[in-house]
């Protein structure tokens, strides 16, 4: 007997990392169902706050519906509180949104980035139901499987990593340590390479990337070509 | 010693694991999956013959296998064969059918039929129940004209015109249905084809990269592989990648010492050439 299925993944995939002053944040613009395309020009990214931006993959109307949920609560906070919510602050609330849904969850995978209060680049990486943990740079959707292990590769620090291996509390470290030394340009050059290929294996990810550069200037949209088959 | 001989297996499937796999599935054992080719292929009849098409991309369920697969393939010289399905089942079935074809030229003396091959496949794939997942578009062109055919996996065929299989076999067959016609030209015949493949290229995700495509005419076959490349990489770093030594890191090194003498003995028999 077929029974109804709520979920539908719509395929795609974002990428978000952390620079010193600055934060990149690129997801295809390919949304899909099964073997055929919806459209070759829907953004993933949403700019939930000032400094804050939220690029998720996953099932769409889901994602809809978050984004909506979190504009709610952000403006309510900003009546209670007379400020704007910075993007730790945001990514609290995400998680907490995420995990009142434990039992029927958002079928979305997030990635939320922007600048912390004190003007660094930051990114927090999210499962489906709200675990959430700060990293220097995260991947999330059907792509990032190929993508992770080379941001590992050329993100990840030497340094970092022998300090995991001998201490037990790395949270500490991880935060302090958590921005890629890499310049603006490098990270945008790092970000498109890596997409490229991602295009080349995944059969959801391609059409066109969406890049979205945030620094203390303001935020910098801008779009390249991926291959479309 | 006497006992009870097995008679040798007579060929086909022996479905004696069946009741063990089953009882594995359900005790959580996840079953390895077949690597299909979510592919688009085409076949149409012009004035002097008939041109295949196909895409070249090969997929393991969302991951690209193989970016250039070959997936027409070679039945005999004046007949091909494209196919879609499972990429192991679509390999064997035409390269044994076209060994049978080579055998039975030998024995003949005649160039192969197309209806031949057709017999040959159509009795293996209904012999094996659509167990063999091979959808095939065979065409060529022999003593009795230019012909199309359609196979598919349980062993039905059909004689068309013009035909399309695969994933992409709608967005193909669109094309198709909107600007075929009788007695097309060569190049008009090429033309279809490669838009036919490219609707299935880039509106299927199933199907991708090149265009392969192949003219038989009679006395002479073109095998035009990668016809079109419309694909190529959109990005490449110029910075490029370096992997500089101690960039890998080692987490532990552990020297173990392997034979510490080697004994030579005197004598001995010279080894043959």
């Amino acid at each position: 007997m077929a029974r109804f299925d709520p979920y539908e993944n719509n395929g795609g995939t974002c990428v978000a990392v952390a620079g010193a002053d600055y934060c990149v944040v690129a997801a295809d613009t390919r949304l899909s169902v099964g073997y055929s395309i919806l459209s070759r020009d829907h953004s993933k990214i949403a700019q939930l706050a000032d400094k804050c931006v939220l690029a998720s993959s996953g099932f769409q109307g889901d994602i809809k519906a978050l984004q909506k949920a979190l504009a709610a609560k952000e403006l309510i906070y900003e009546h209670n509180n007379n400020k704007k919510m910075s993007c730790p602050a945001m990514a609290q609330l995400l998680s907490n949104t995420l995990y009142y849904k434990r039992f029927f969850p958002y079928y979305t995978f997030n990635v939320l980035a922007g600048l912390d209060t004190q003007g660094k680049g930051c990114v927090f990486t999210y499962d489906a139901v709200g675990s959430y943990e700060r990293t220097g740079y995260s991947a999330q959707g059907t792509g990032s499987a190929l993508m992770m292990p080379v941001l590992d590769n050329q993100l990840k620090s030497l340094v970092l990593s022998y300090c995991q291996l001998r201490t037990f509390n790395t949270k500490l470290l991880l935060v302090q340590d958590a921005v890629t030394p890499l310049s603006e340009s490098d990270a945008v050059d790092l970000v498109k390479d890596v997409f490229a290929s991602a295009t080349e294996r995944d059969i959801y990810t391609g059409d066109r990337l969406e890049i979205v550069v945030i620094n203390s200037s303001g935020t910098h949209r801008e779009c390249i070509e991926l291959r479309k088959d | 010693m006497t006992g009870s001989m097995d008679l040798p297996a007579k060929g086909g499937f022996s479905f004696d694991l069946c009741r063990r796999n089953n009882m594995l599935q359900k005790n959580g054992l996840k079953l390895p999956g077949f690597r299909k080719t979510g592919t688009t292929i085409v076949g149409l009849v012009f004035q002097d013959g008939v041109v295949l098409g196909a895409d070249t991309r090969a997929t393991e369920g969302p991951i690209v296998a193989d970016k250039n697969c070959e997936k027409i393939h070679f039945m005999a010289p004046n007949i091909y064969c494209c196919g879609a399905g499972t990429a192991a089942d679509t390999e064997a079935v035409t390269d044994m059918v076209s060994s049978q074809l080579q055998l039975h030229r030998y024995a003949t003396g005649r160039e192969s039929r197309v209806v031949t091959a057709l017999t040959l496949l159509k009795s293996h794939l209904f012999r094996y129940q659509g167990h063999v997942s091979a959808a095939l578009v065979l065409g060529g062109v022999d003593c009795t004209g230019p012909h199309l055919h359609t196979v598919y996996p349980h062993g039905s065929t059909d004689t068309l015109p013009f035909a399309t299989m695969g994933s992409g076999s709608l967005a193909a067959m669109s094309v198709f249905e909107s600007k075929y016609k009788e007695g097309l030209t060569r190049e008009e015949g090429i033309q279809l084809v490669s838009d036919a493949i490219c609707a299935g290229i880039f509106n299927d995700l199933g199907s991708g990269s090149n265009v392969d495509v192949c003219v038989i005419t009679k006395g002479k076959t073109e095998y035009l592989r990668n016809h079109q490349l419309p694909n190529p990489r959109t990005y490449a770093s110029s910075k490029g990648y370096s992997f500089t030594k101690g960039q890998t890191e080692v987490l532990s090194t552990k020297i173990t010492p392997l034979k510490q003498k080697v004994e030579v003995t005197e004598g001995g028999d010279a080894m043959e050439e």
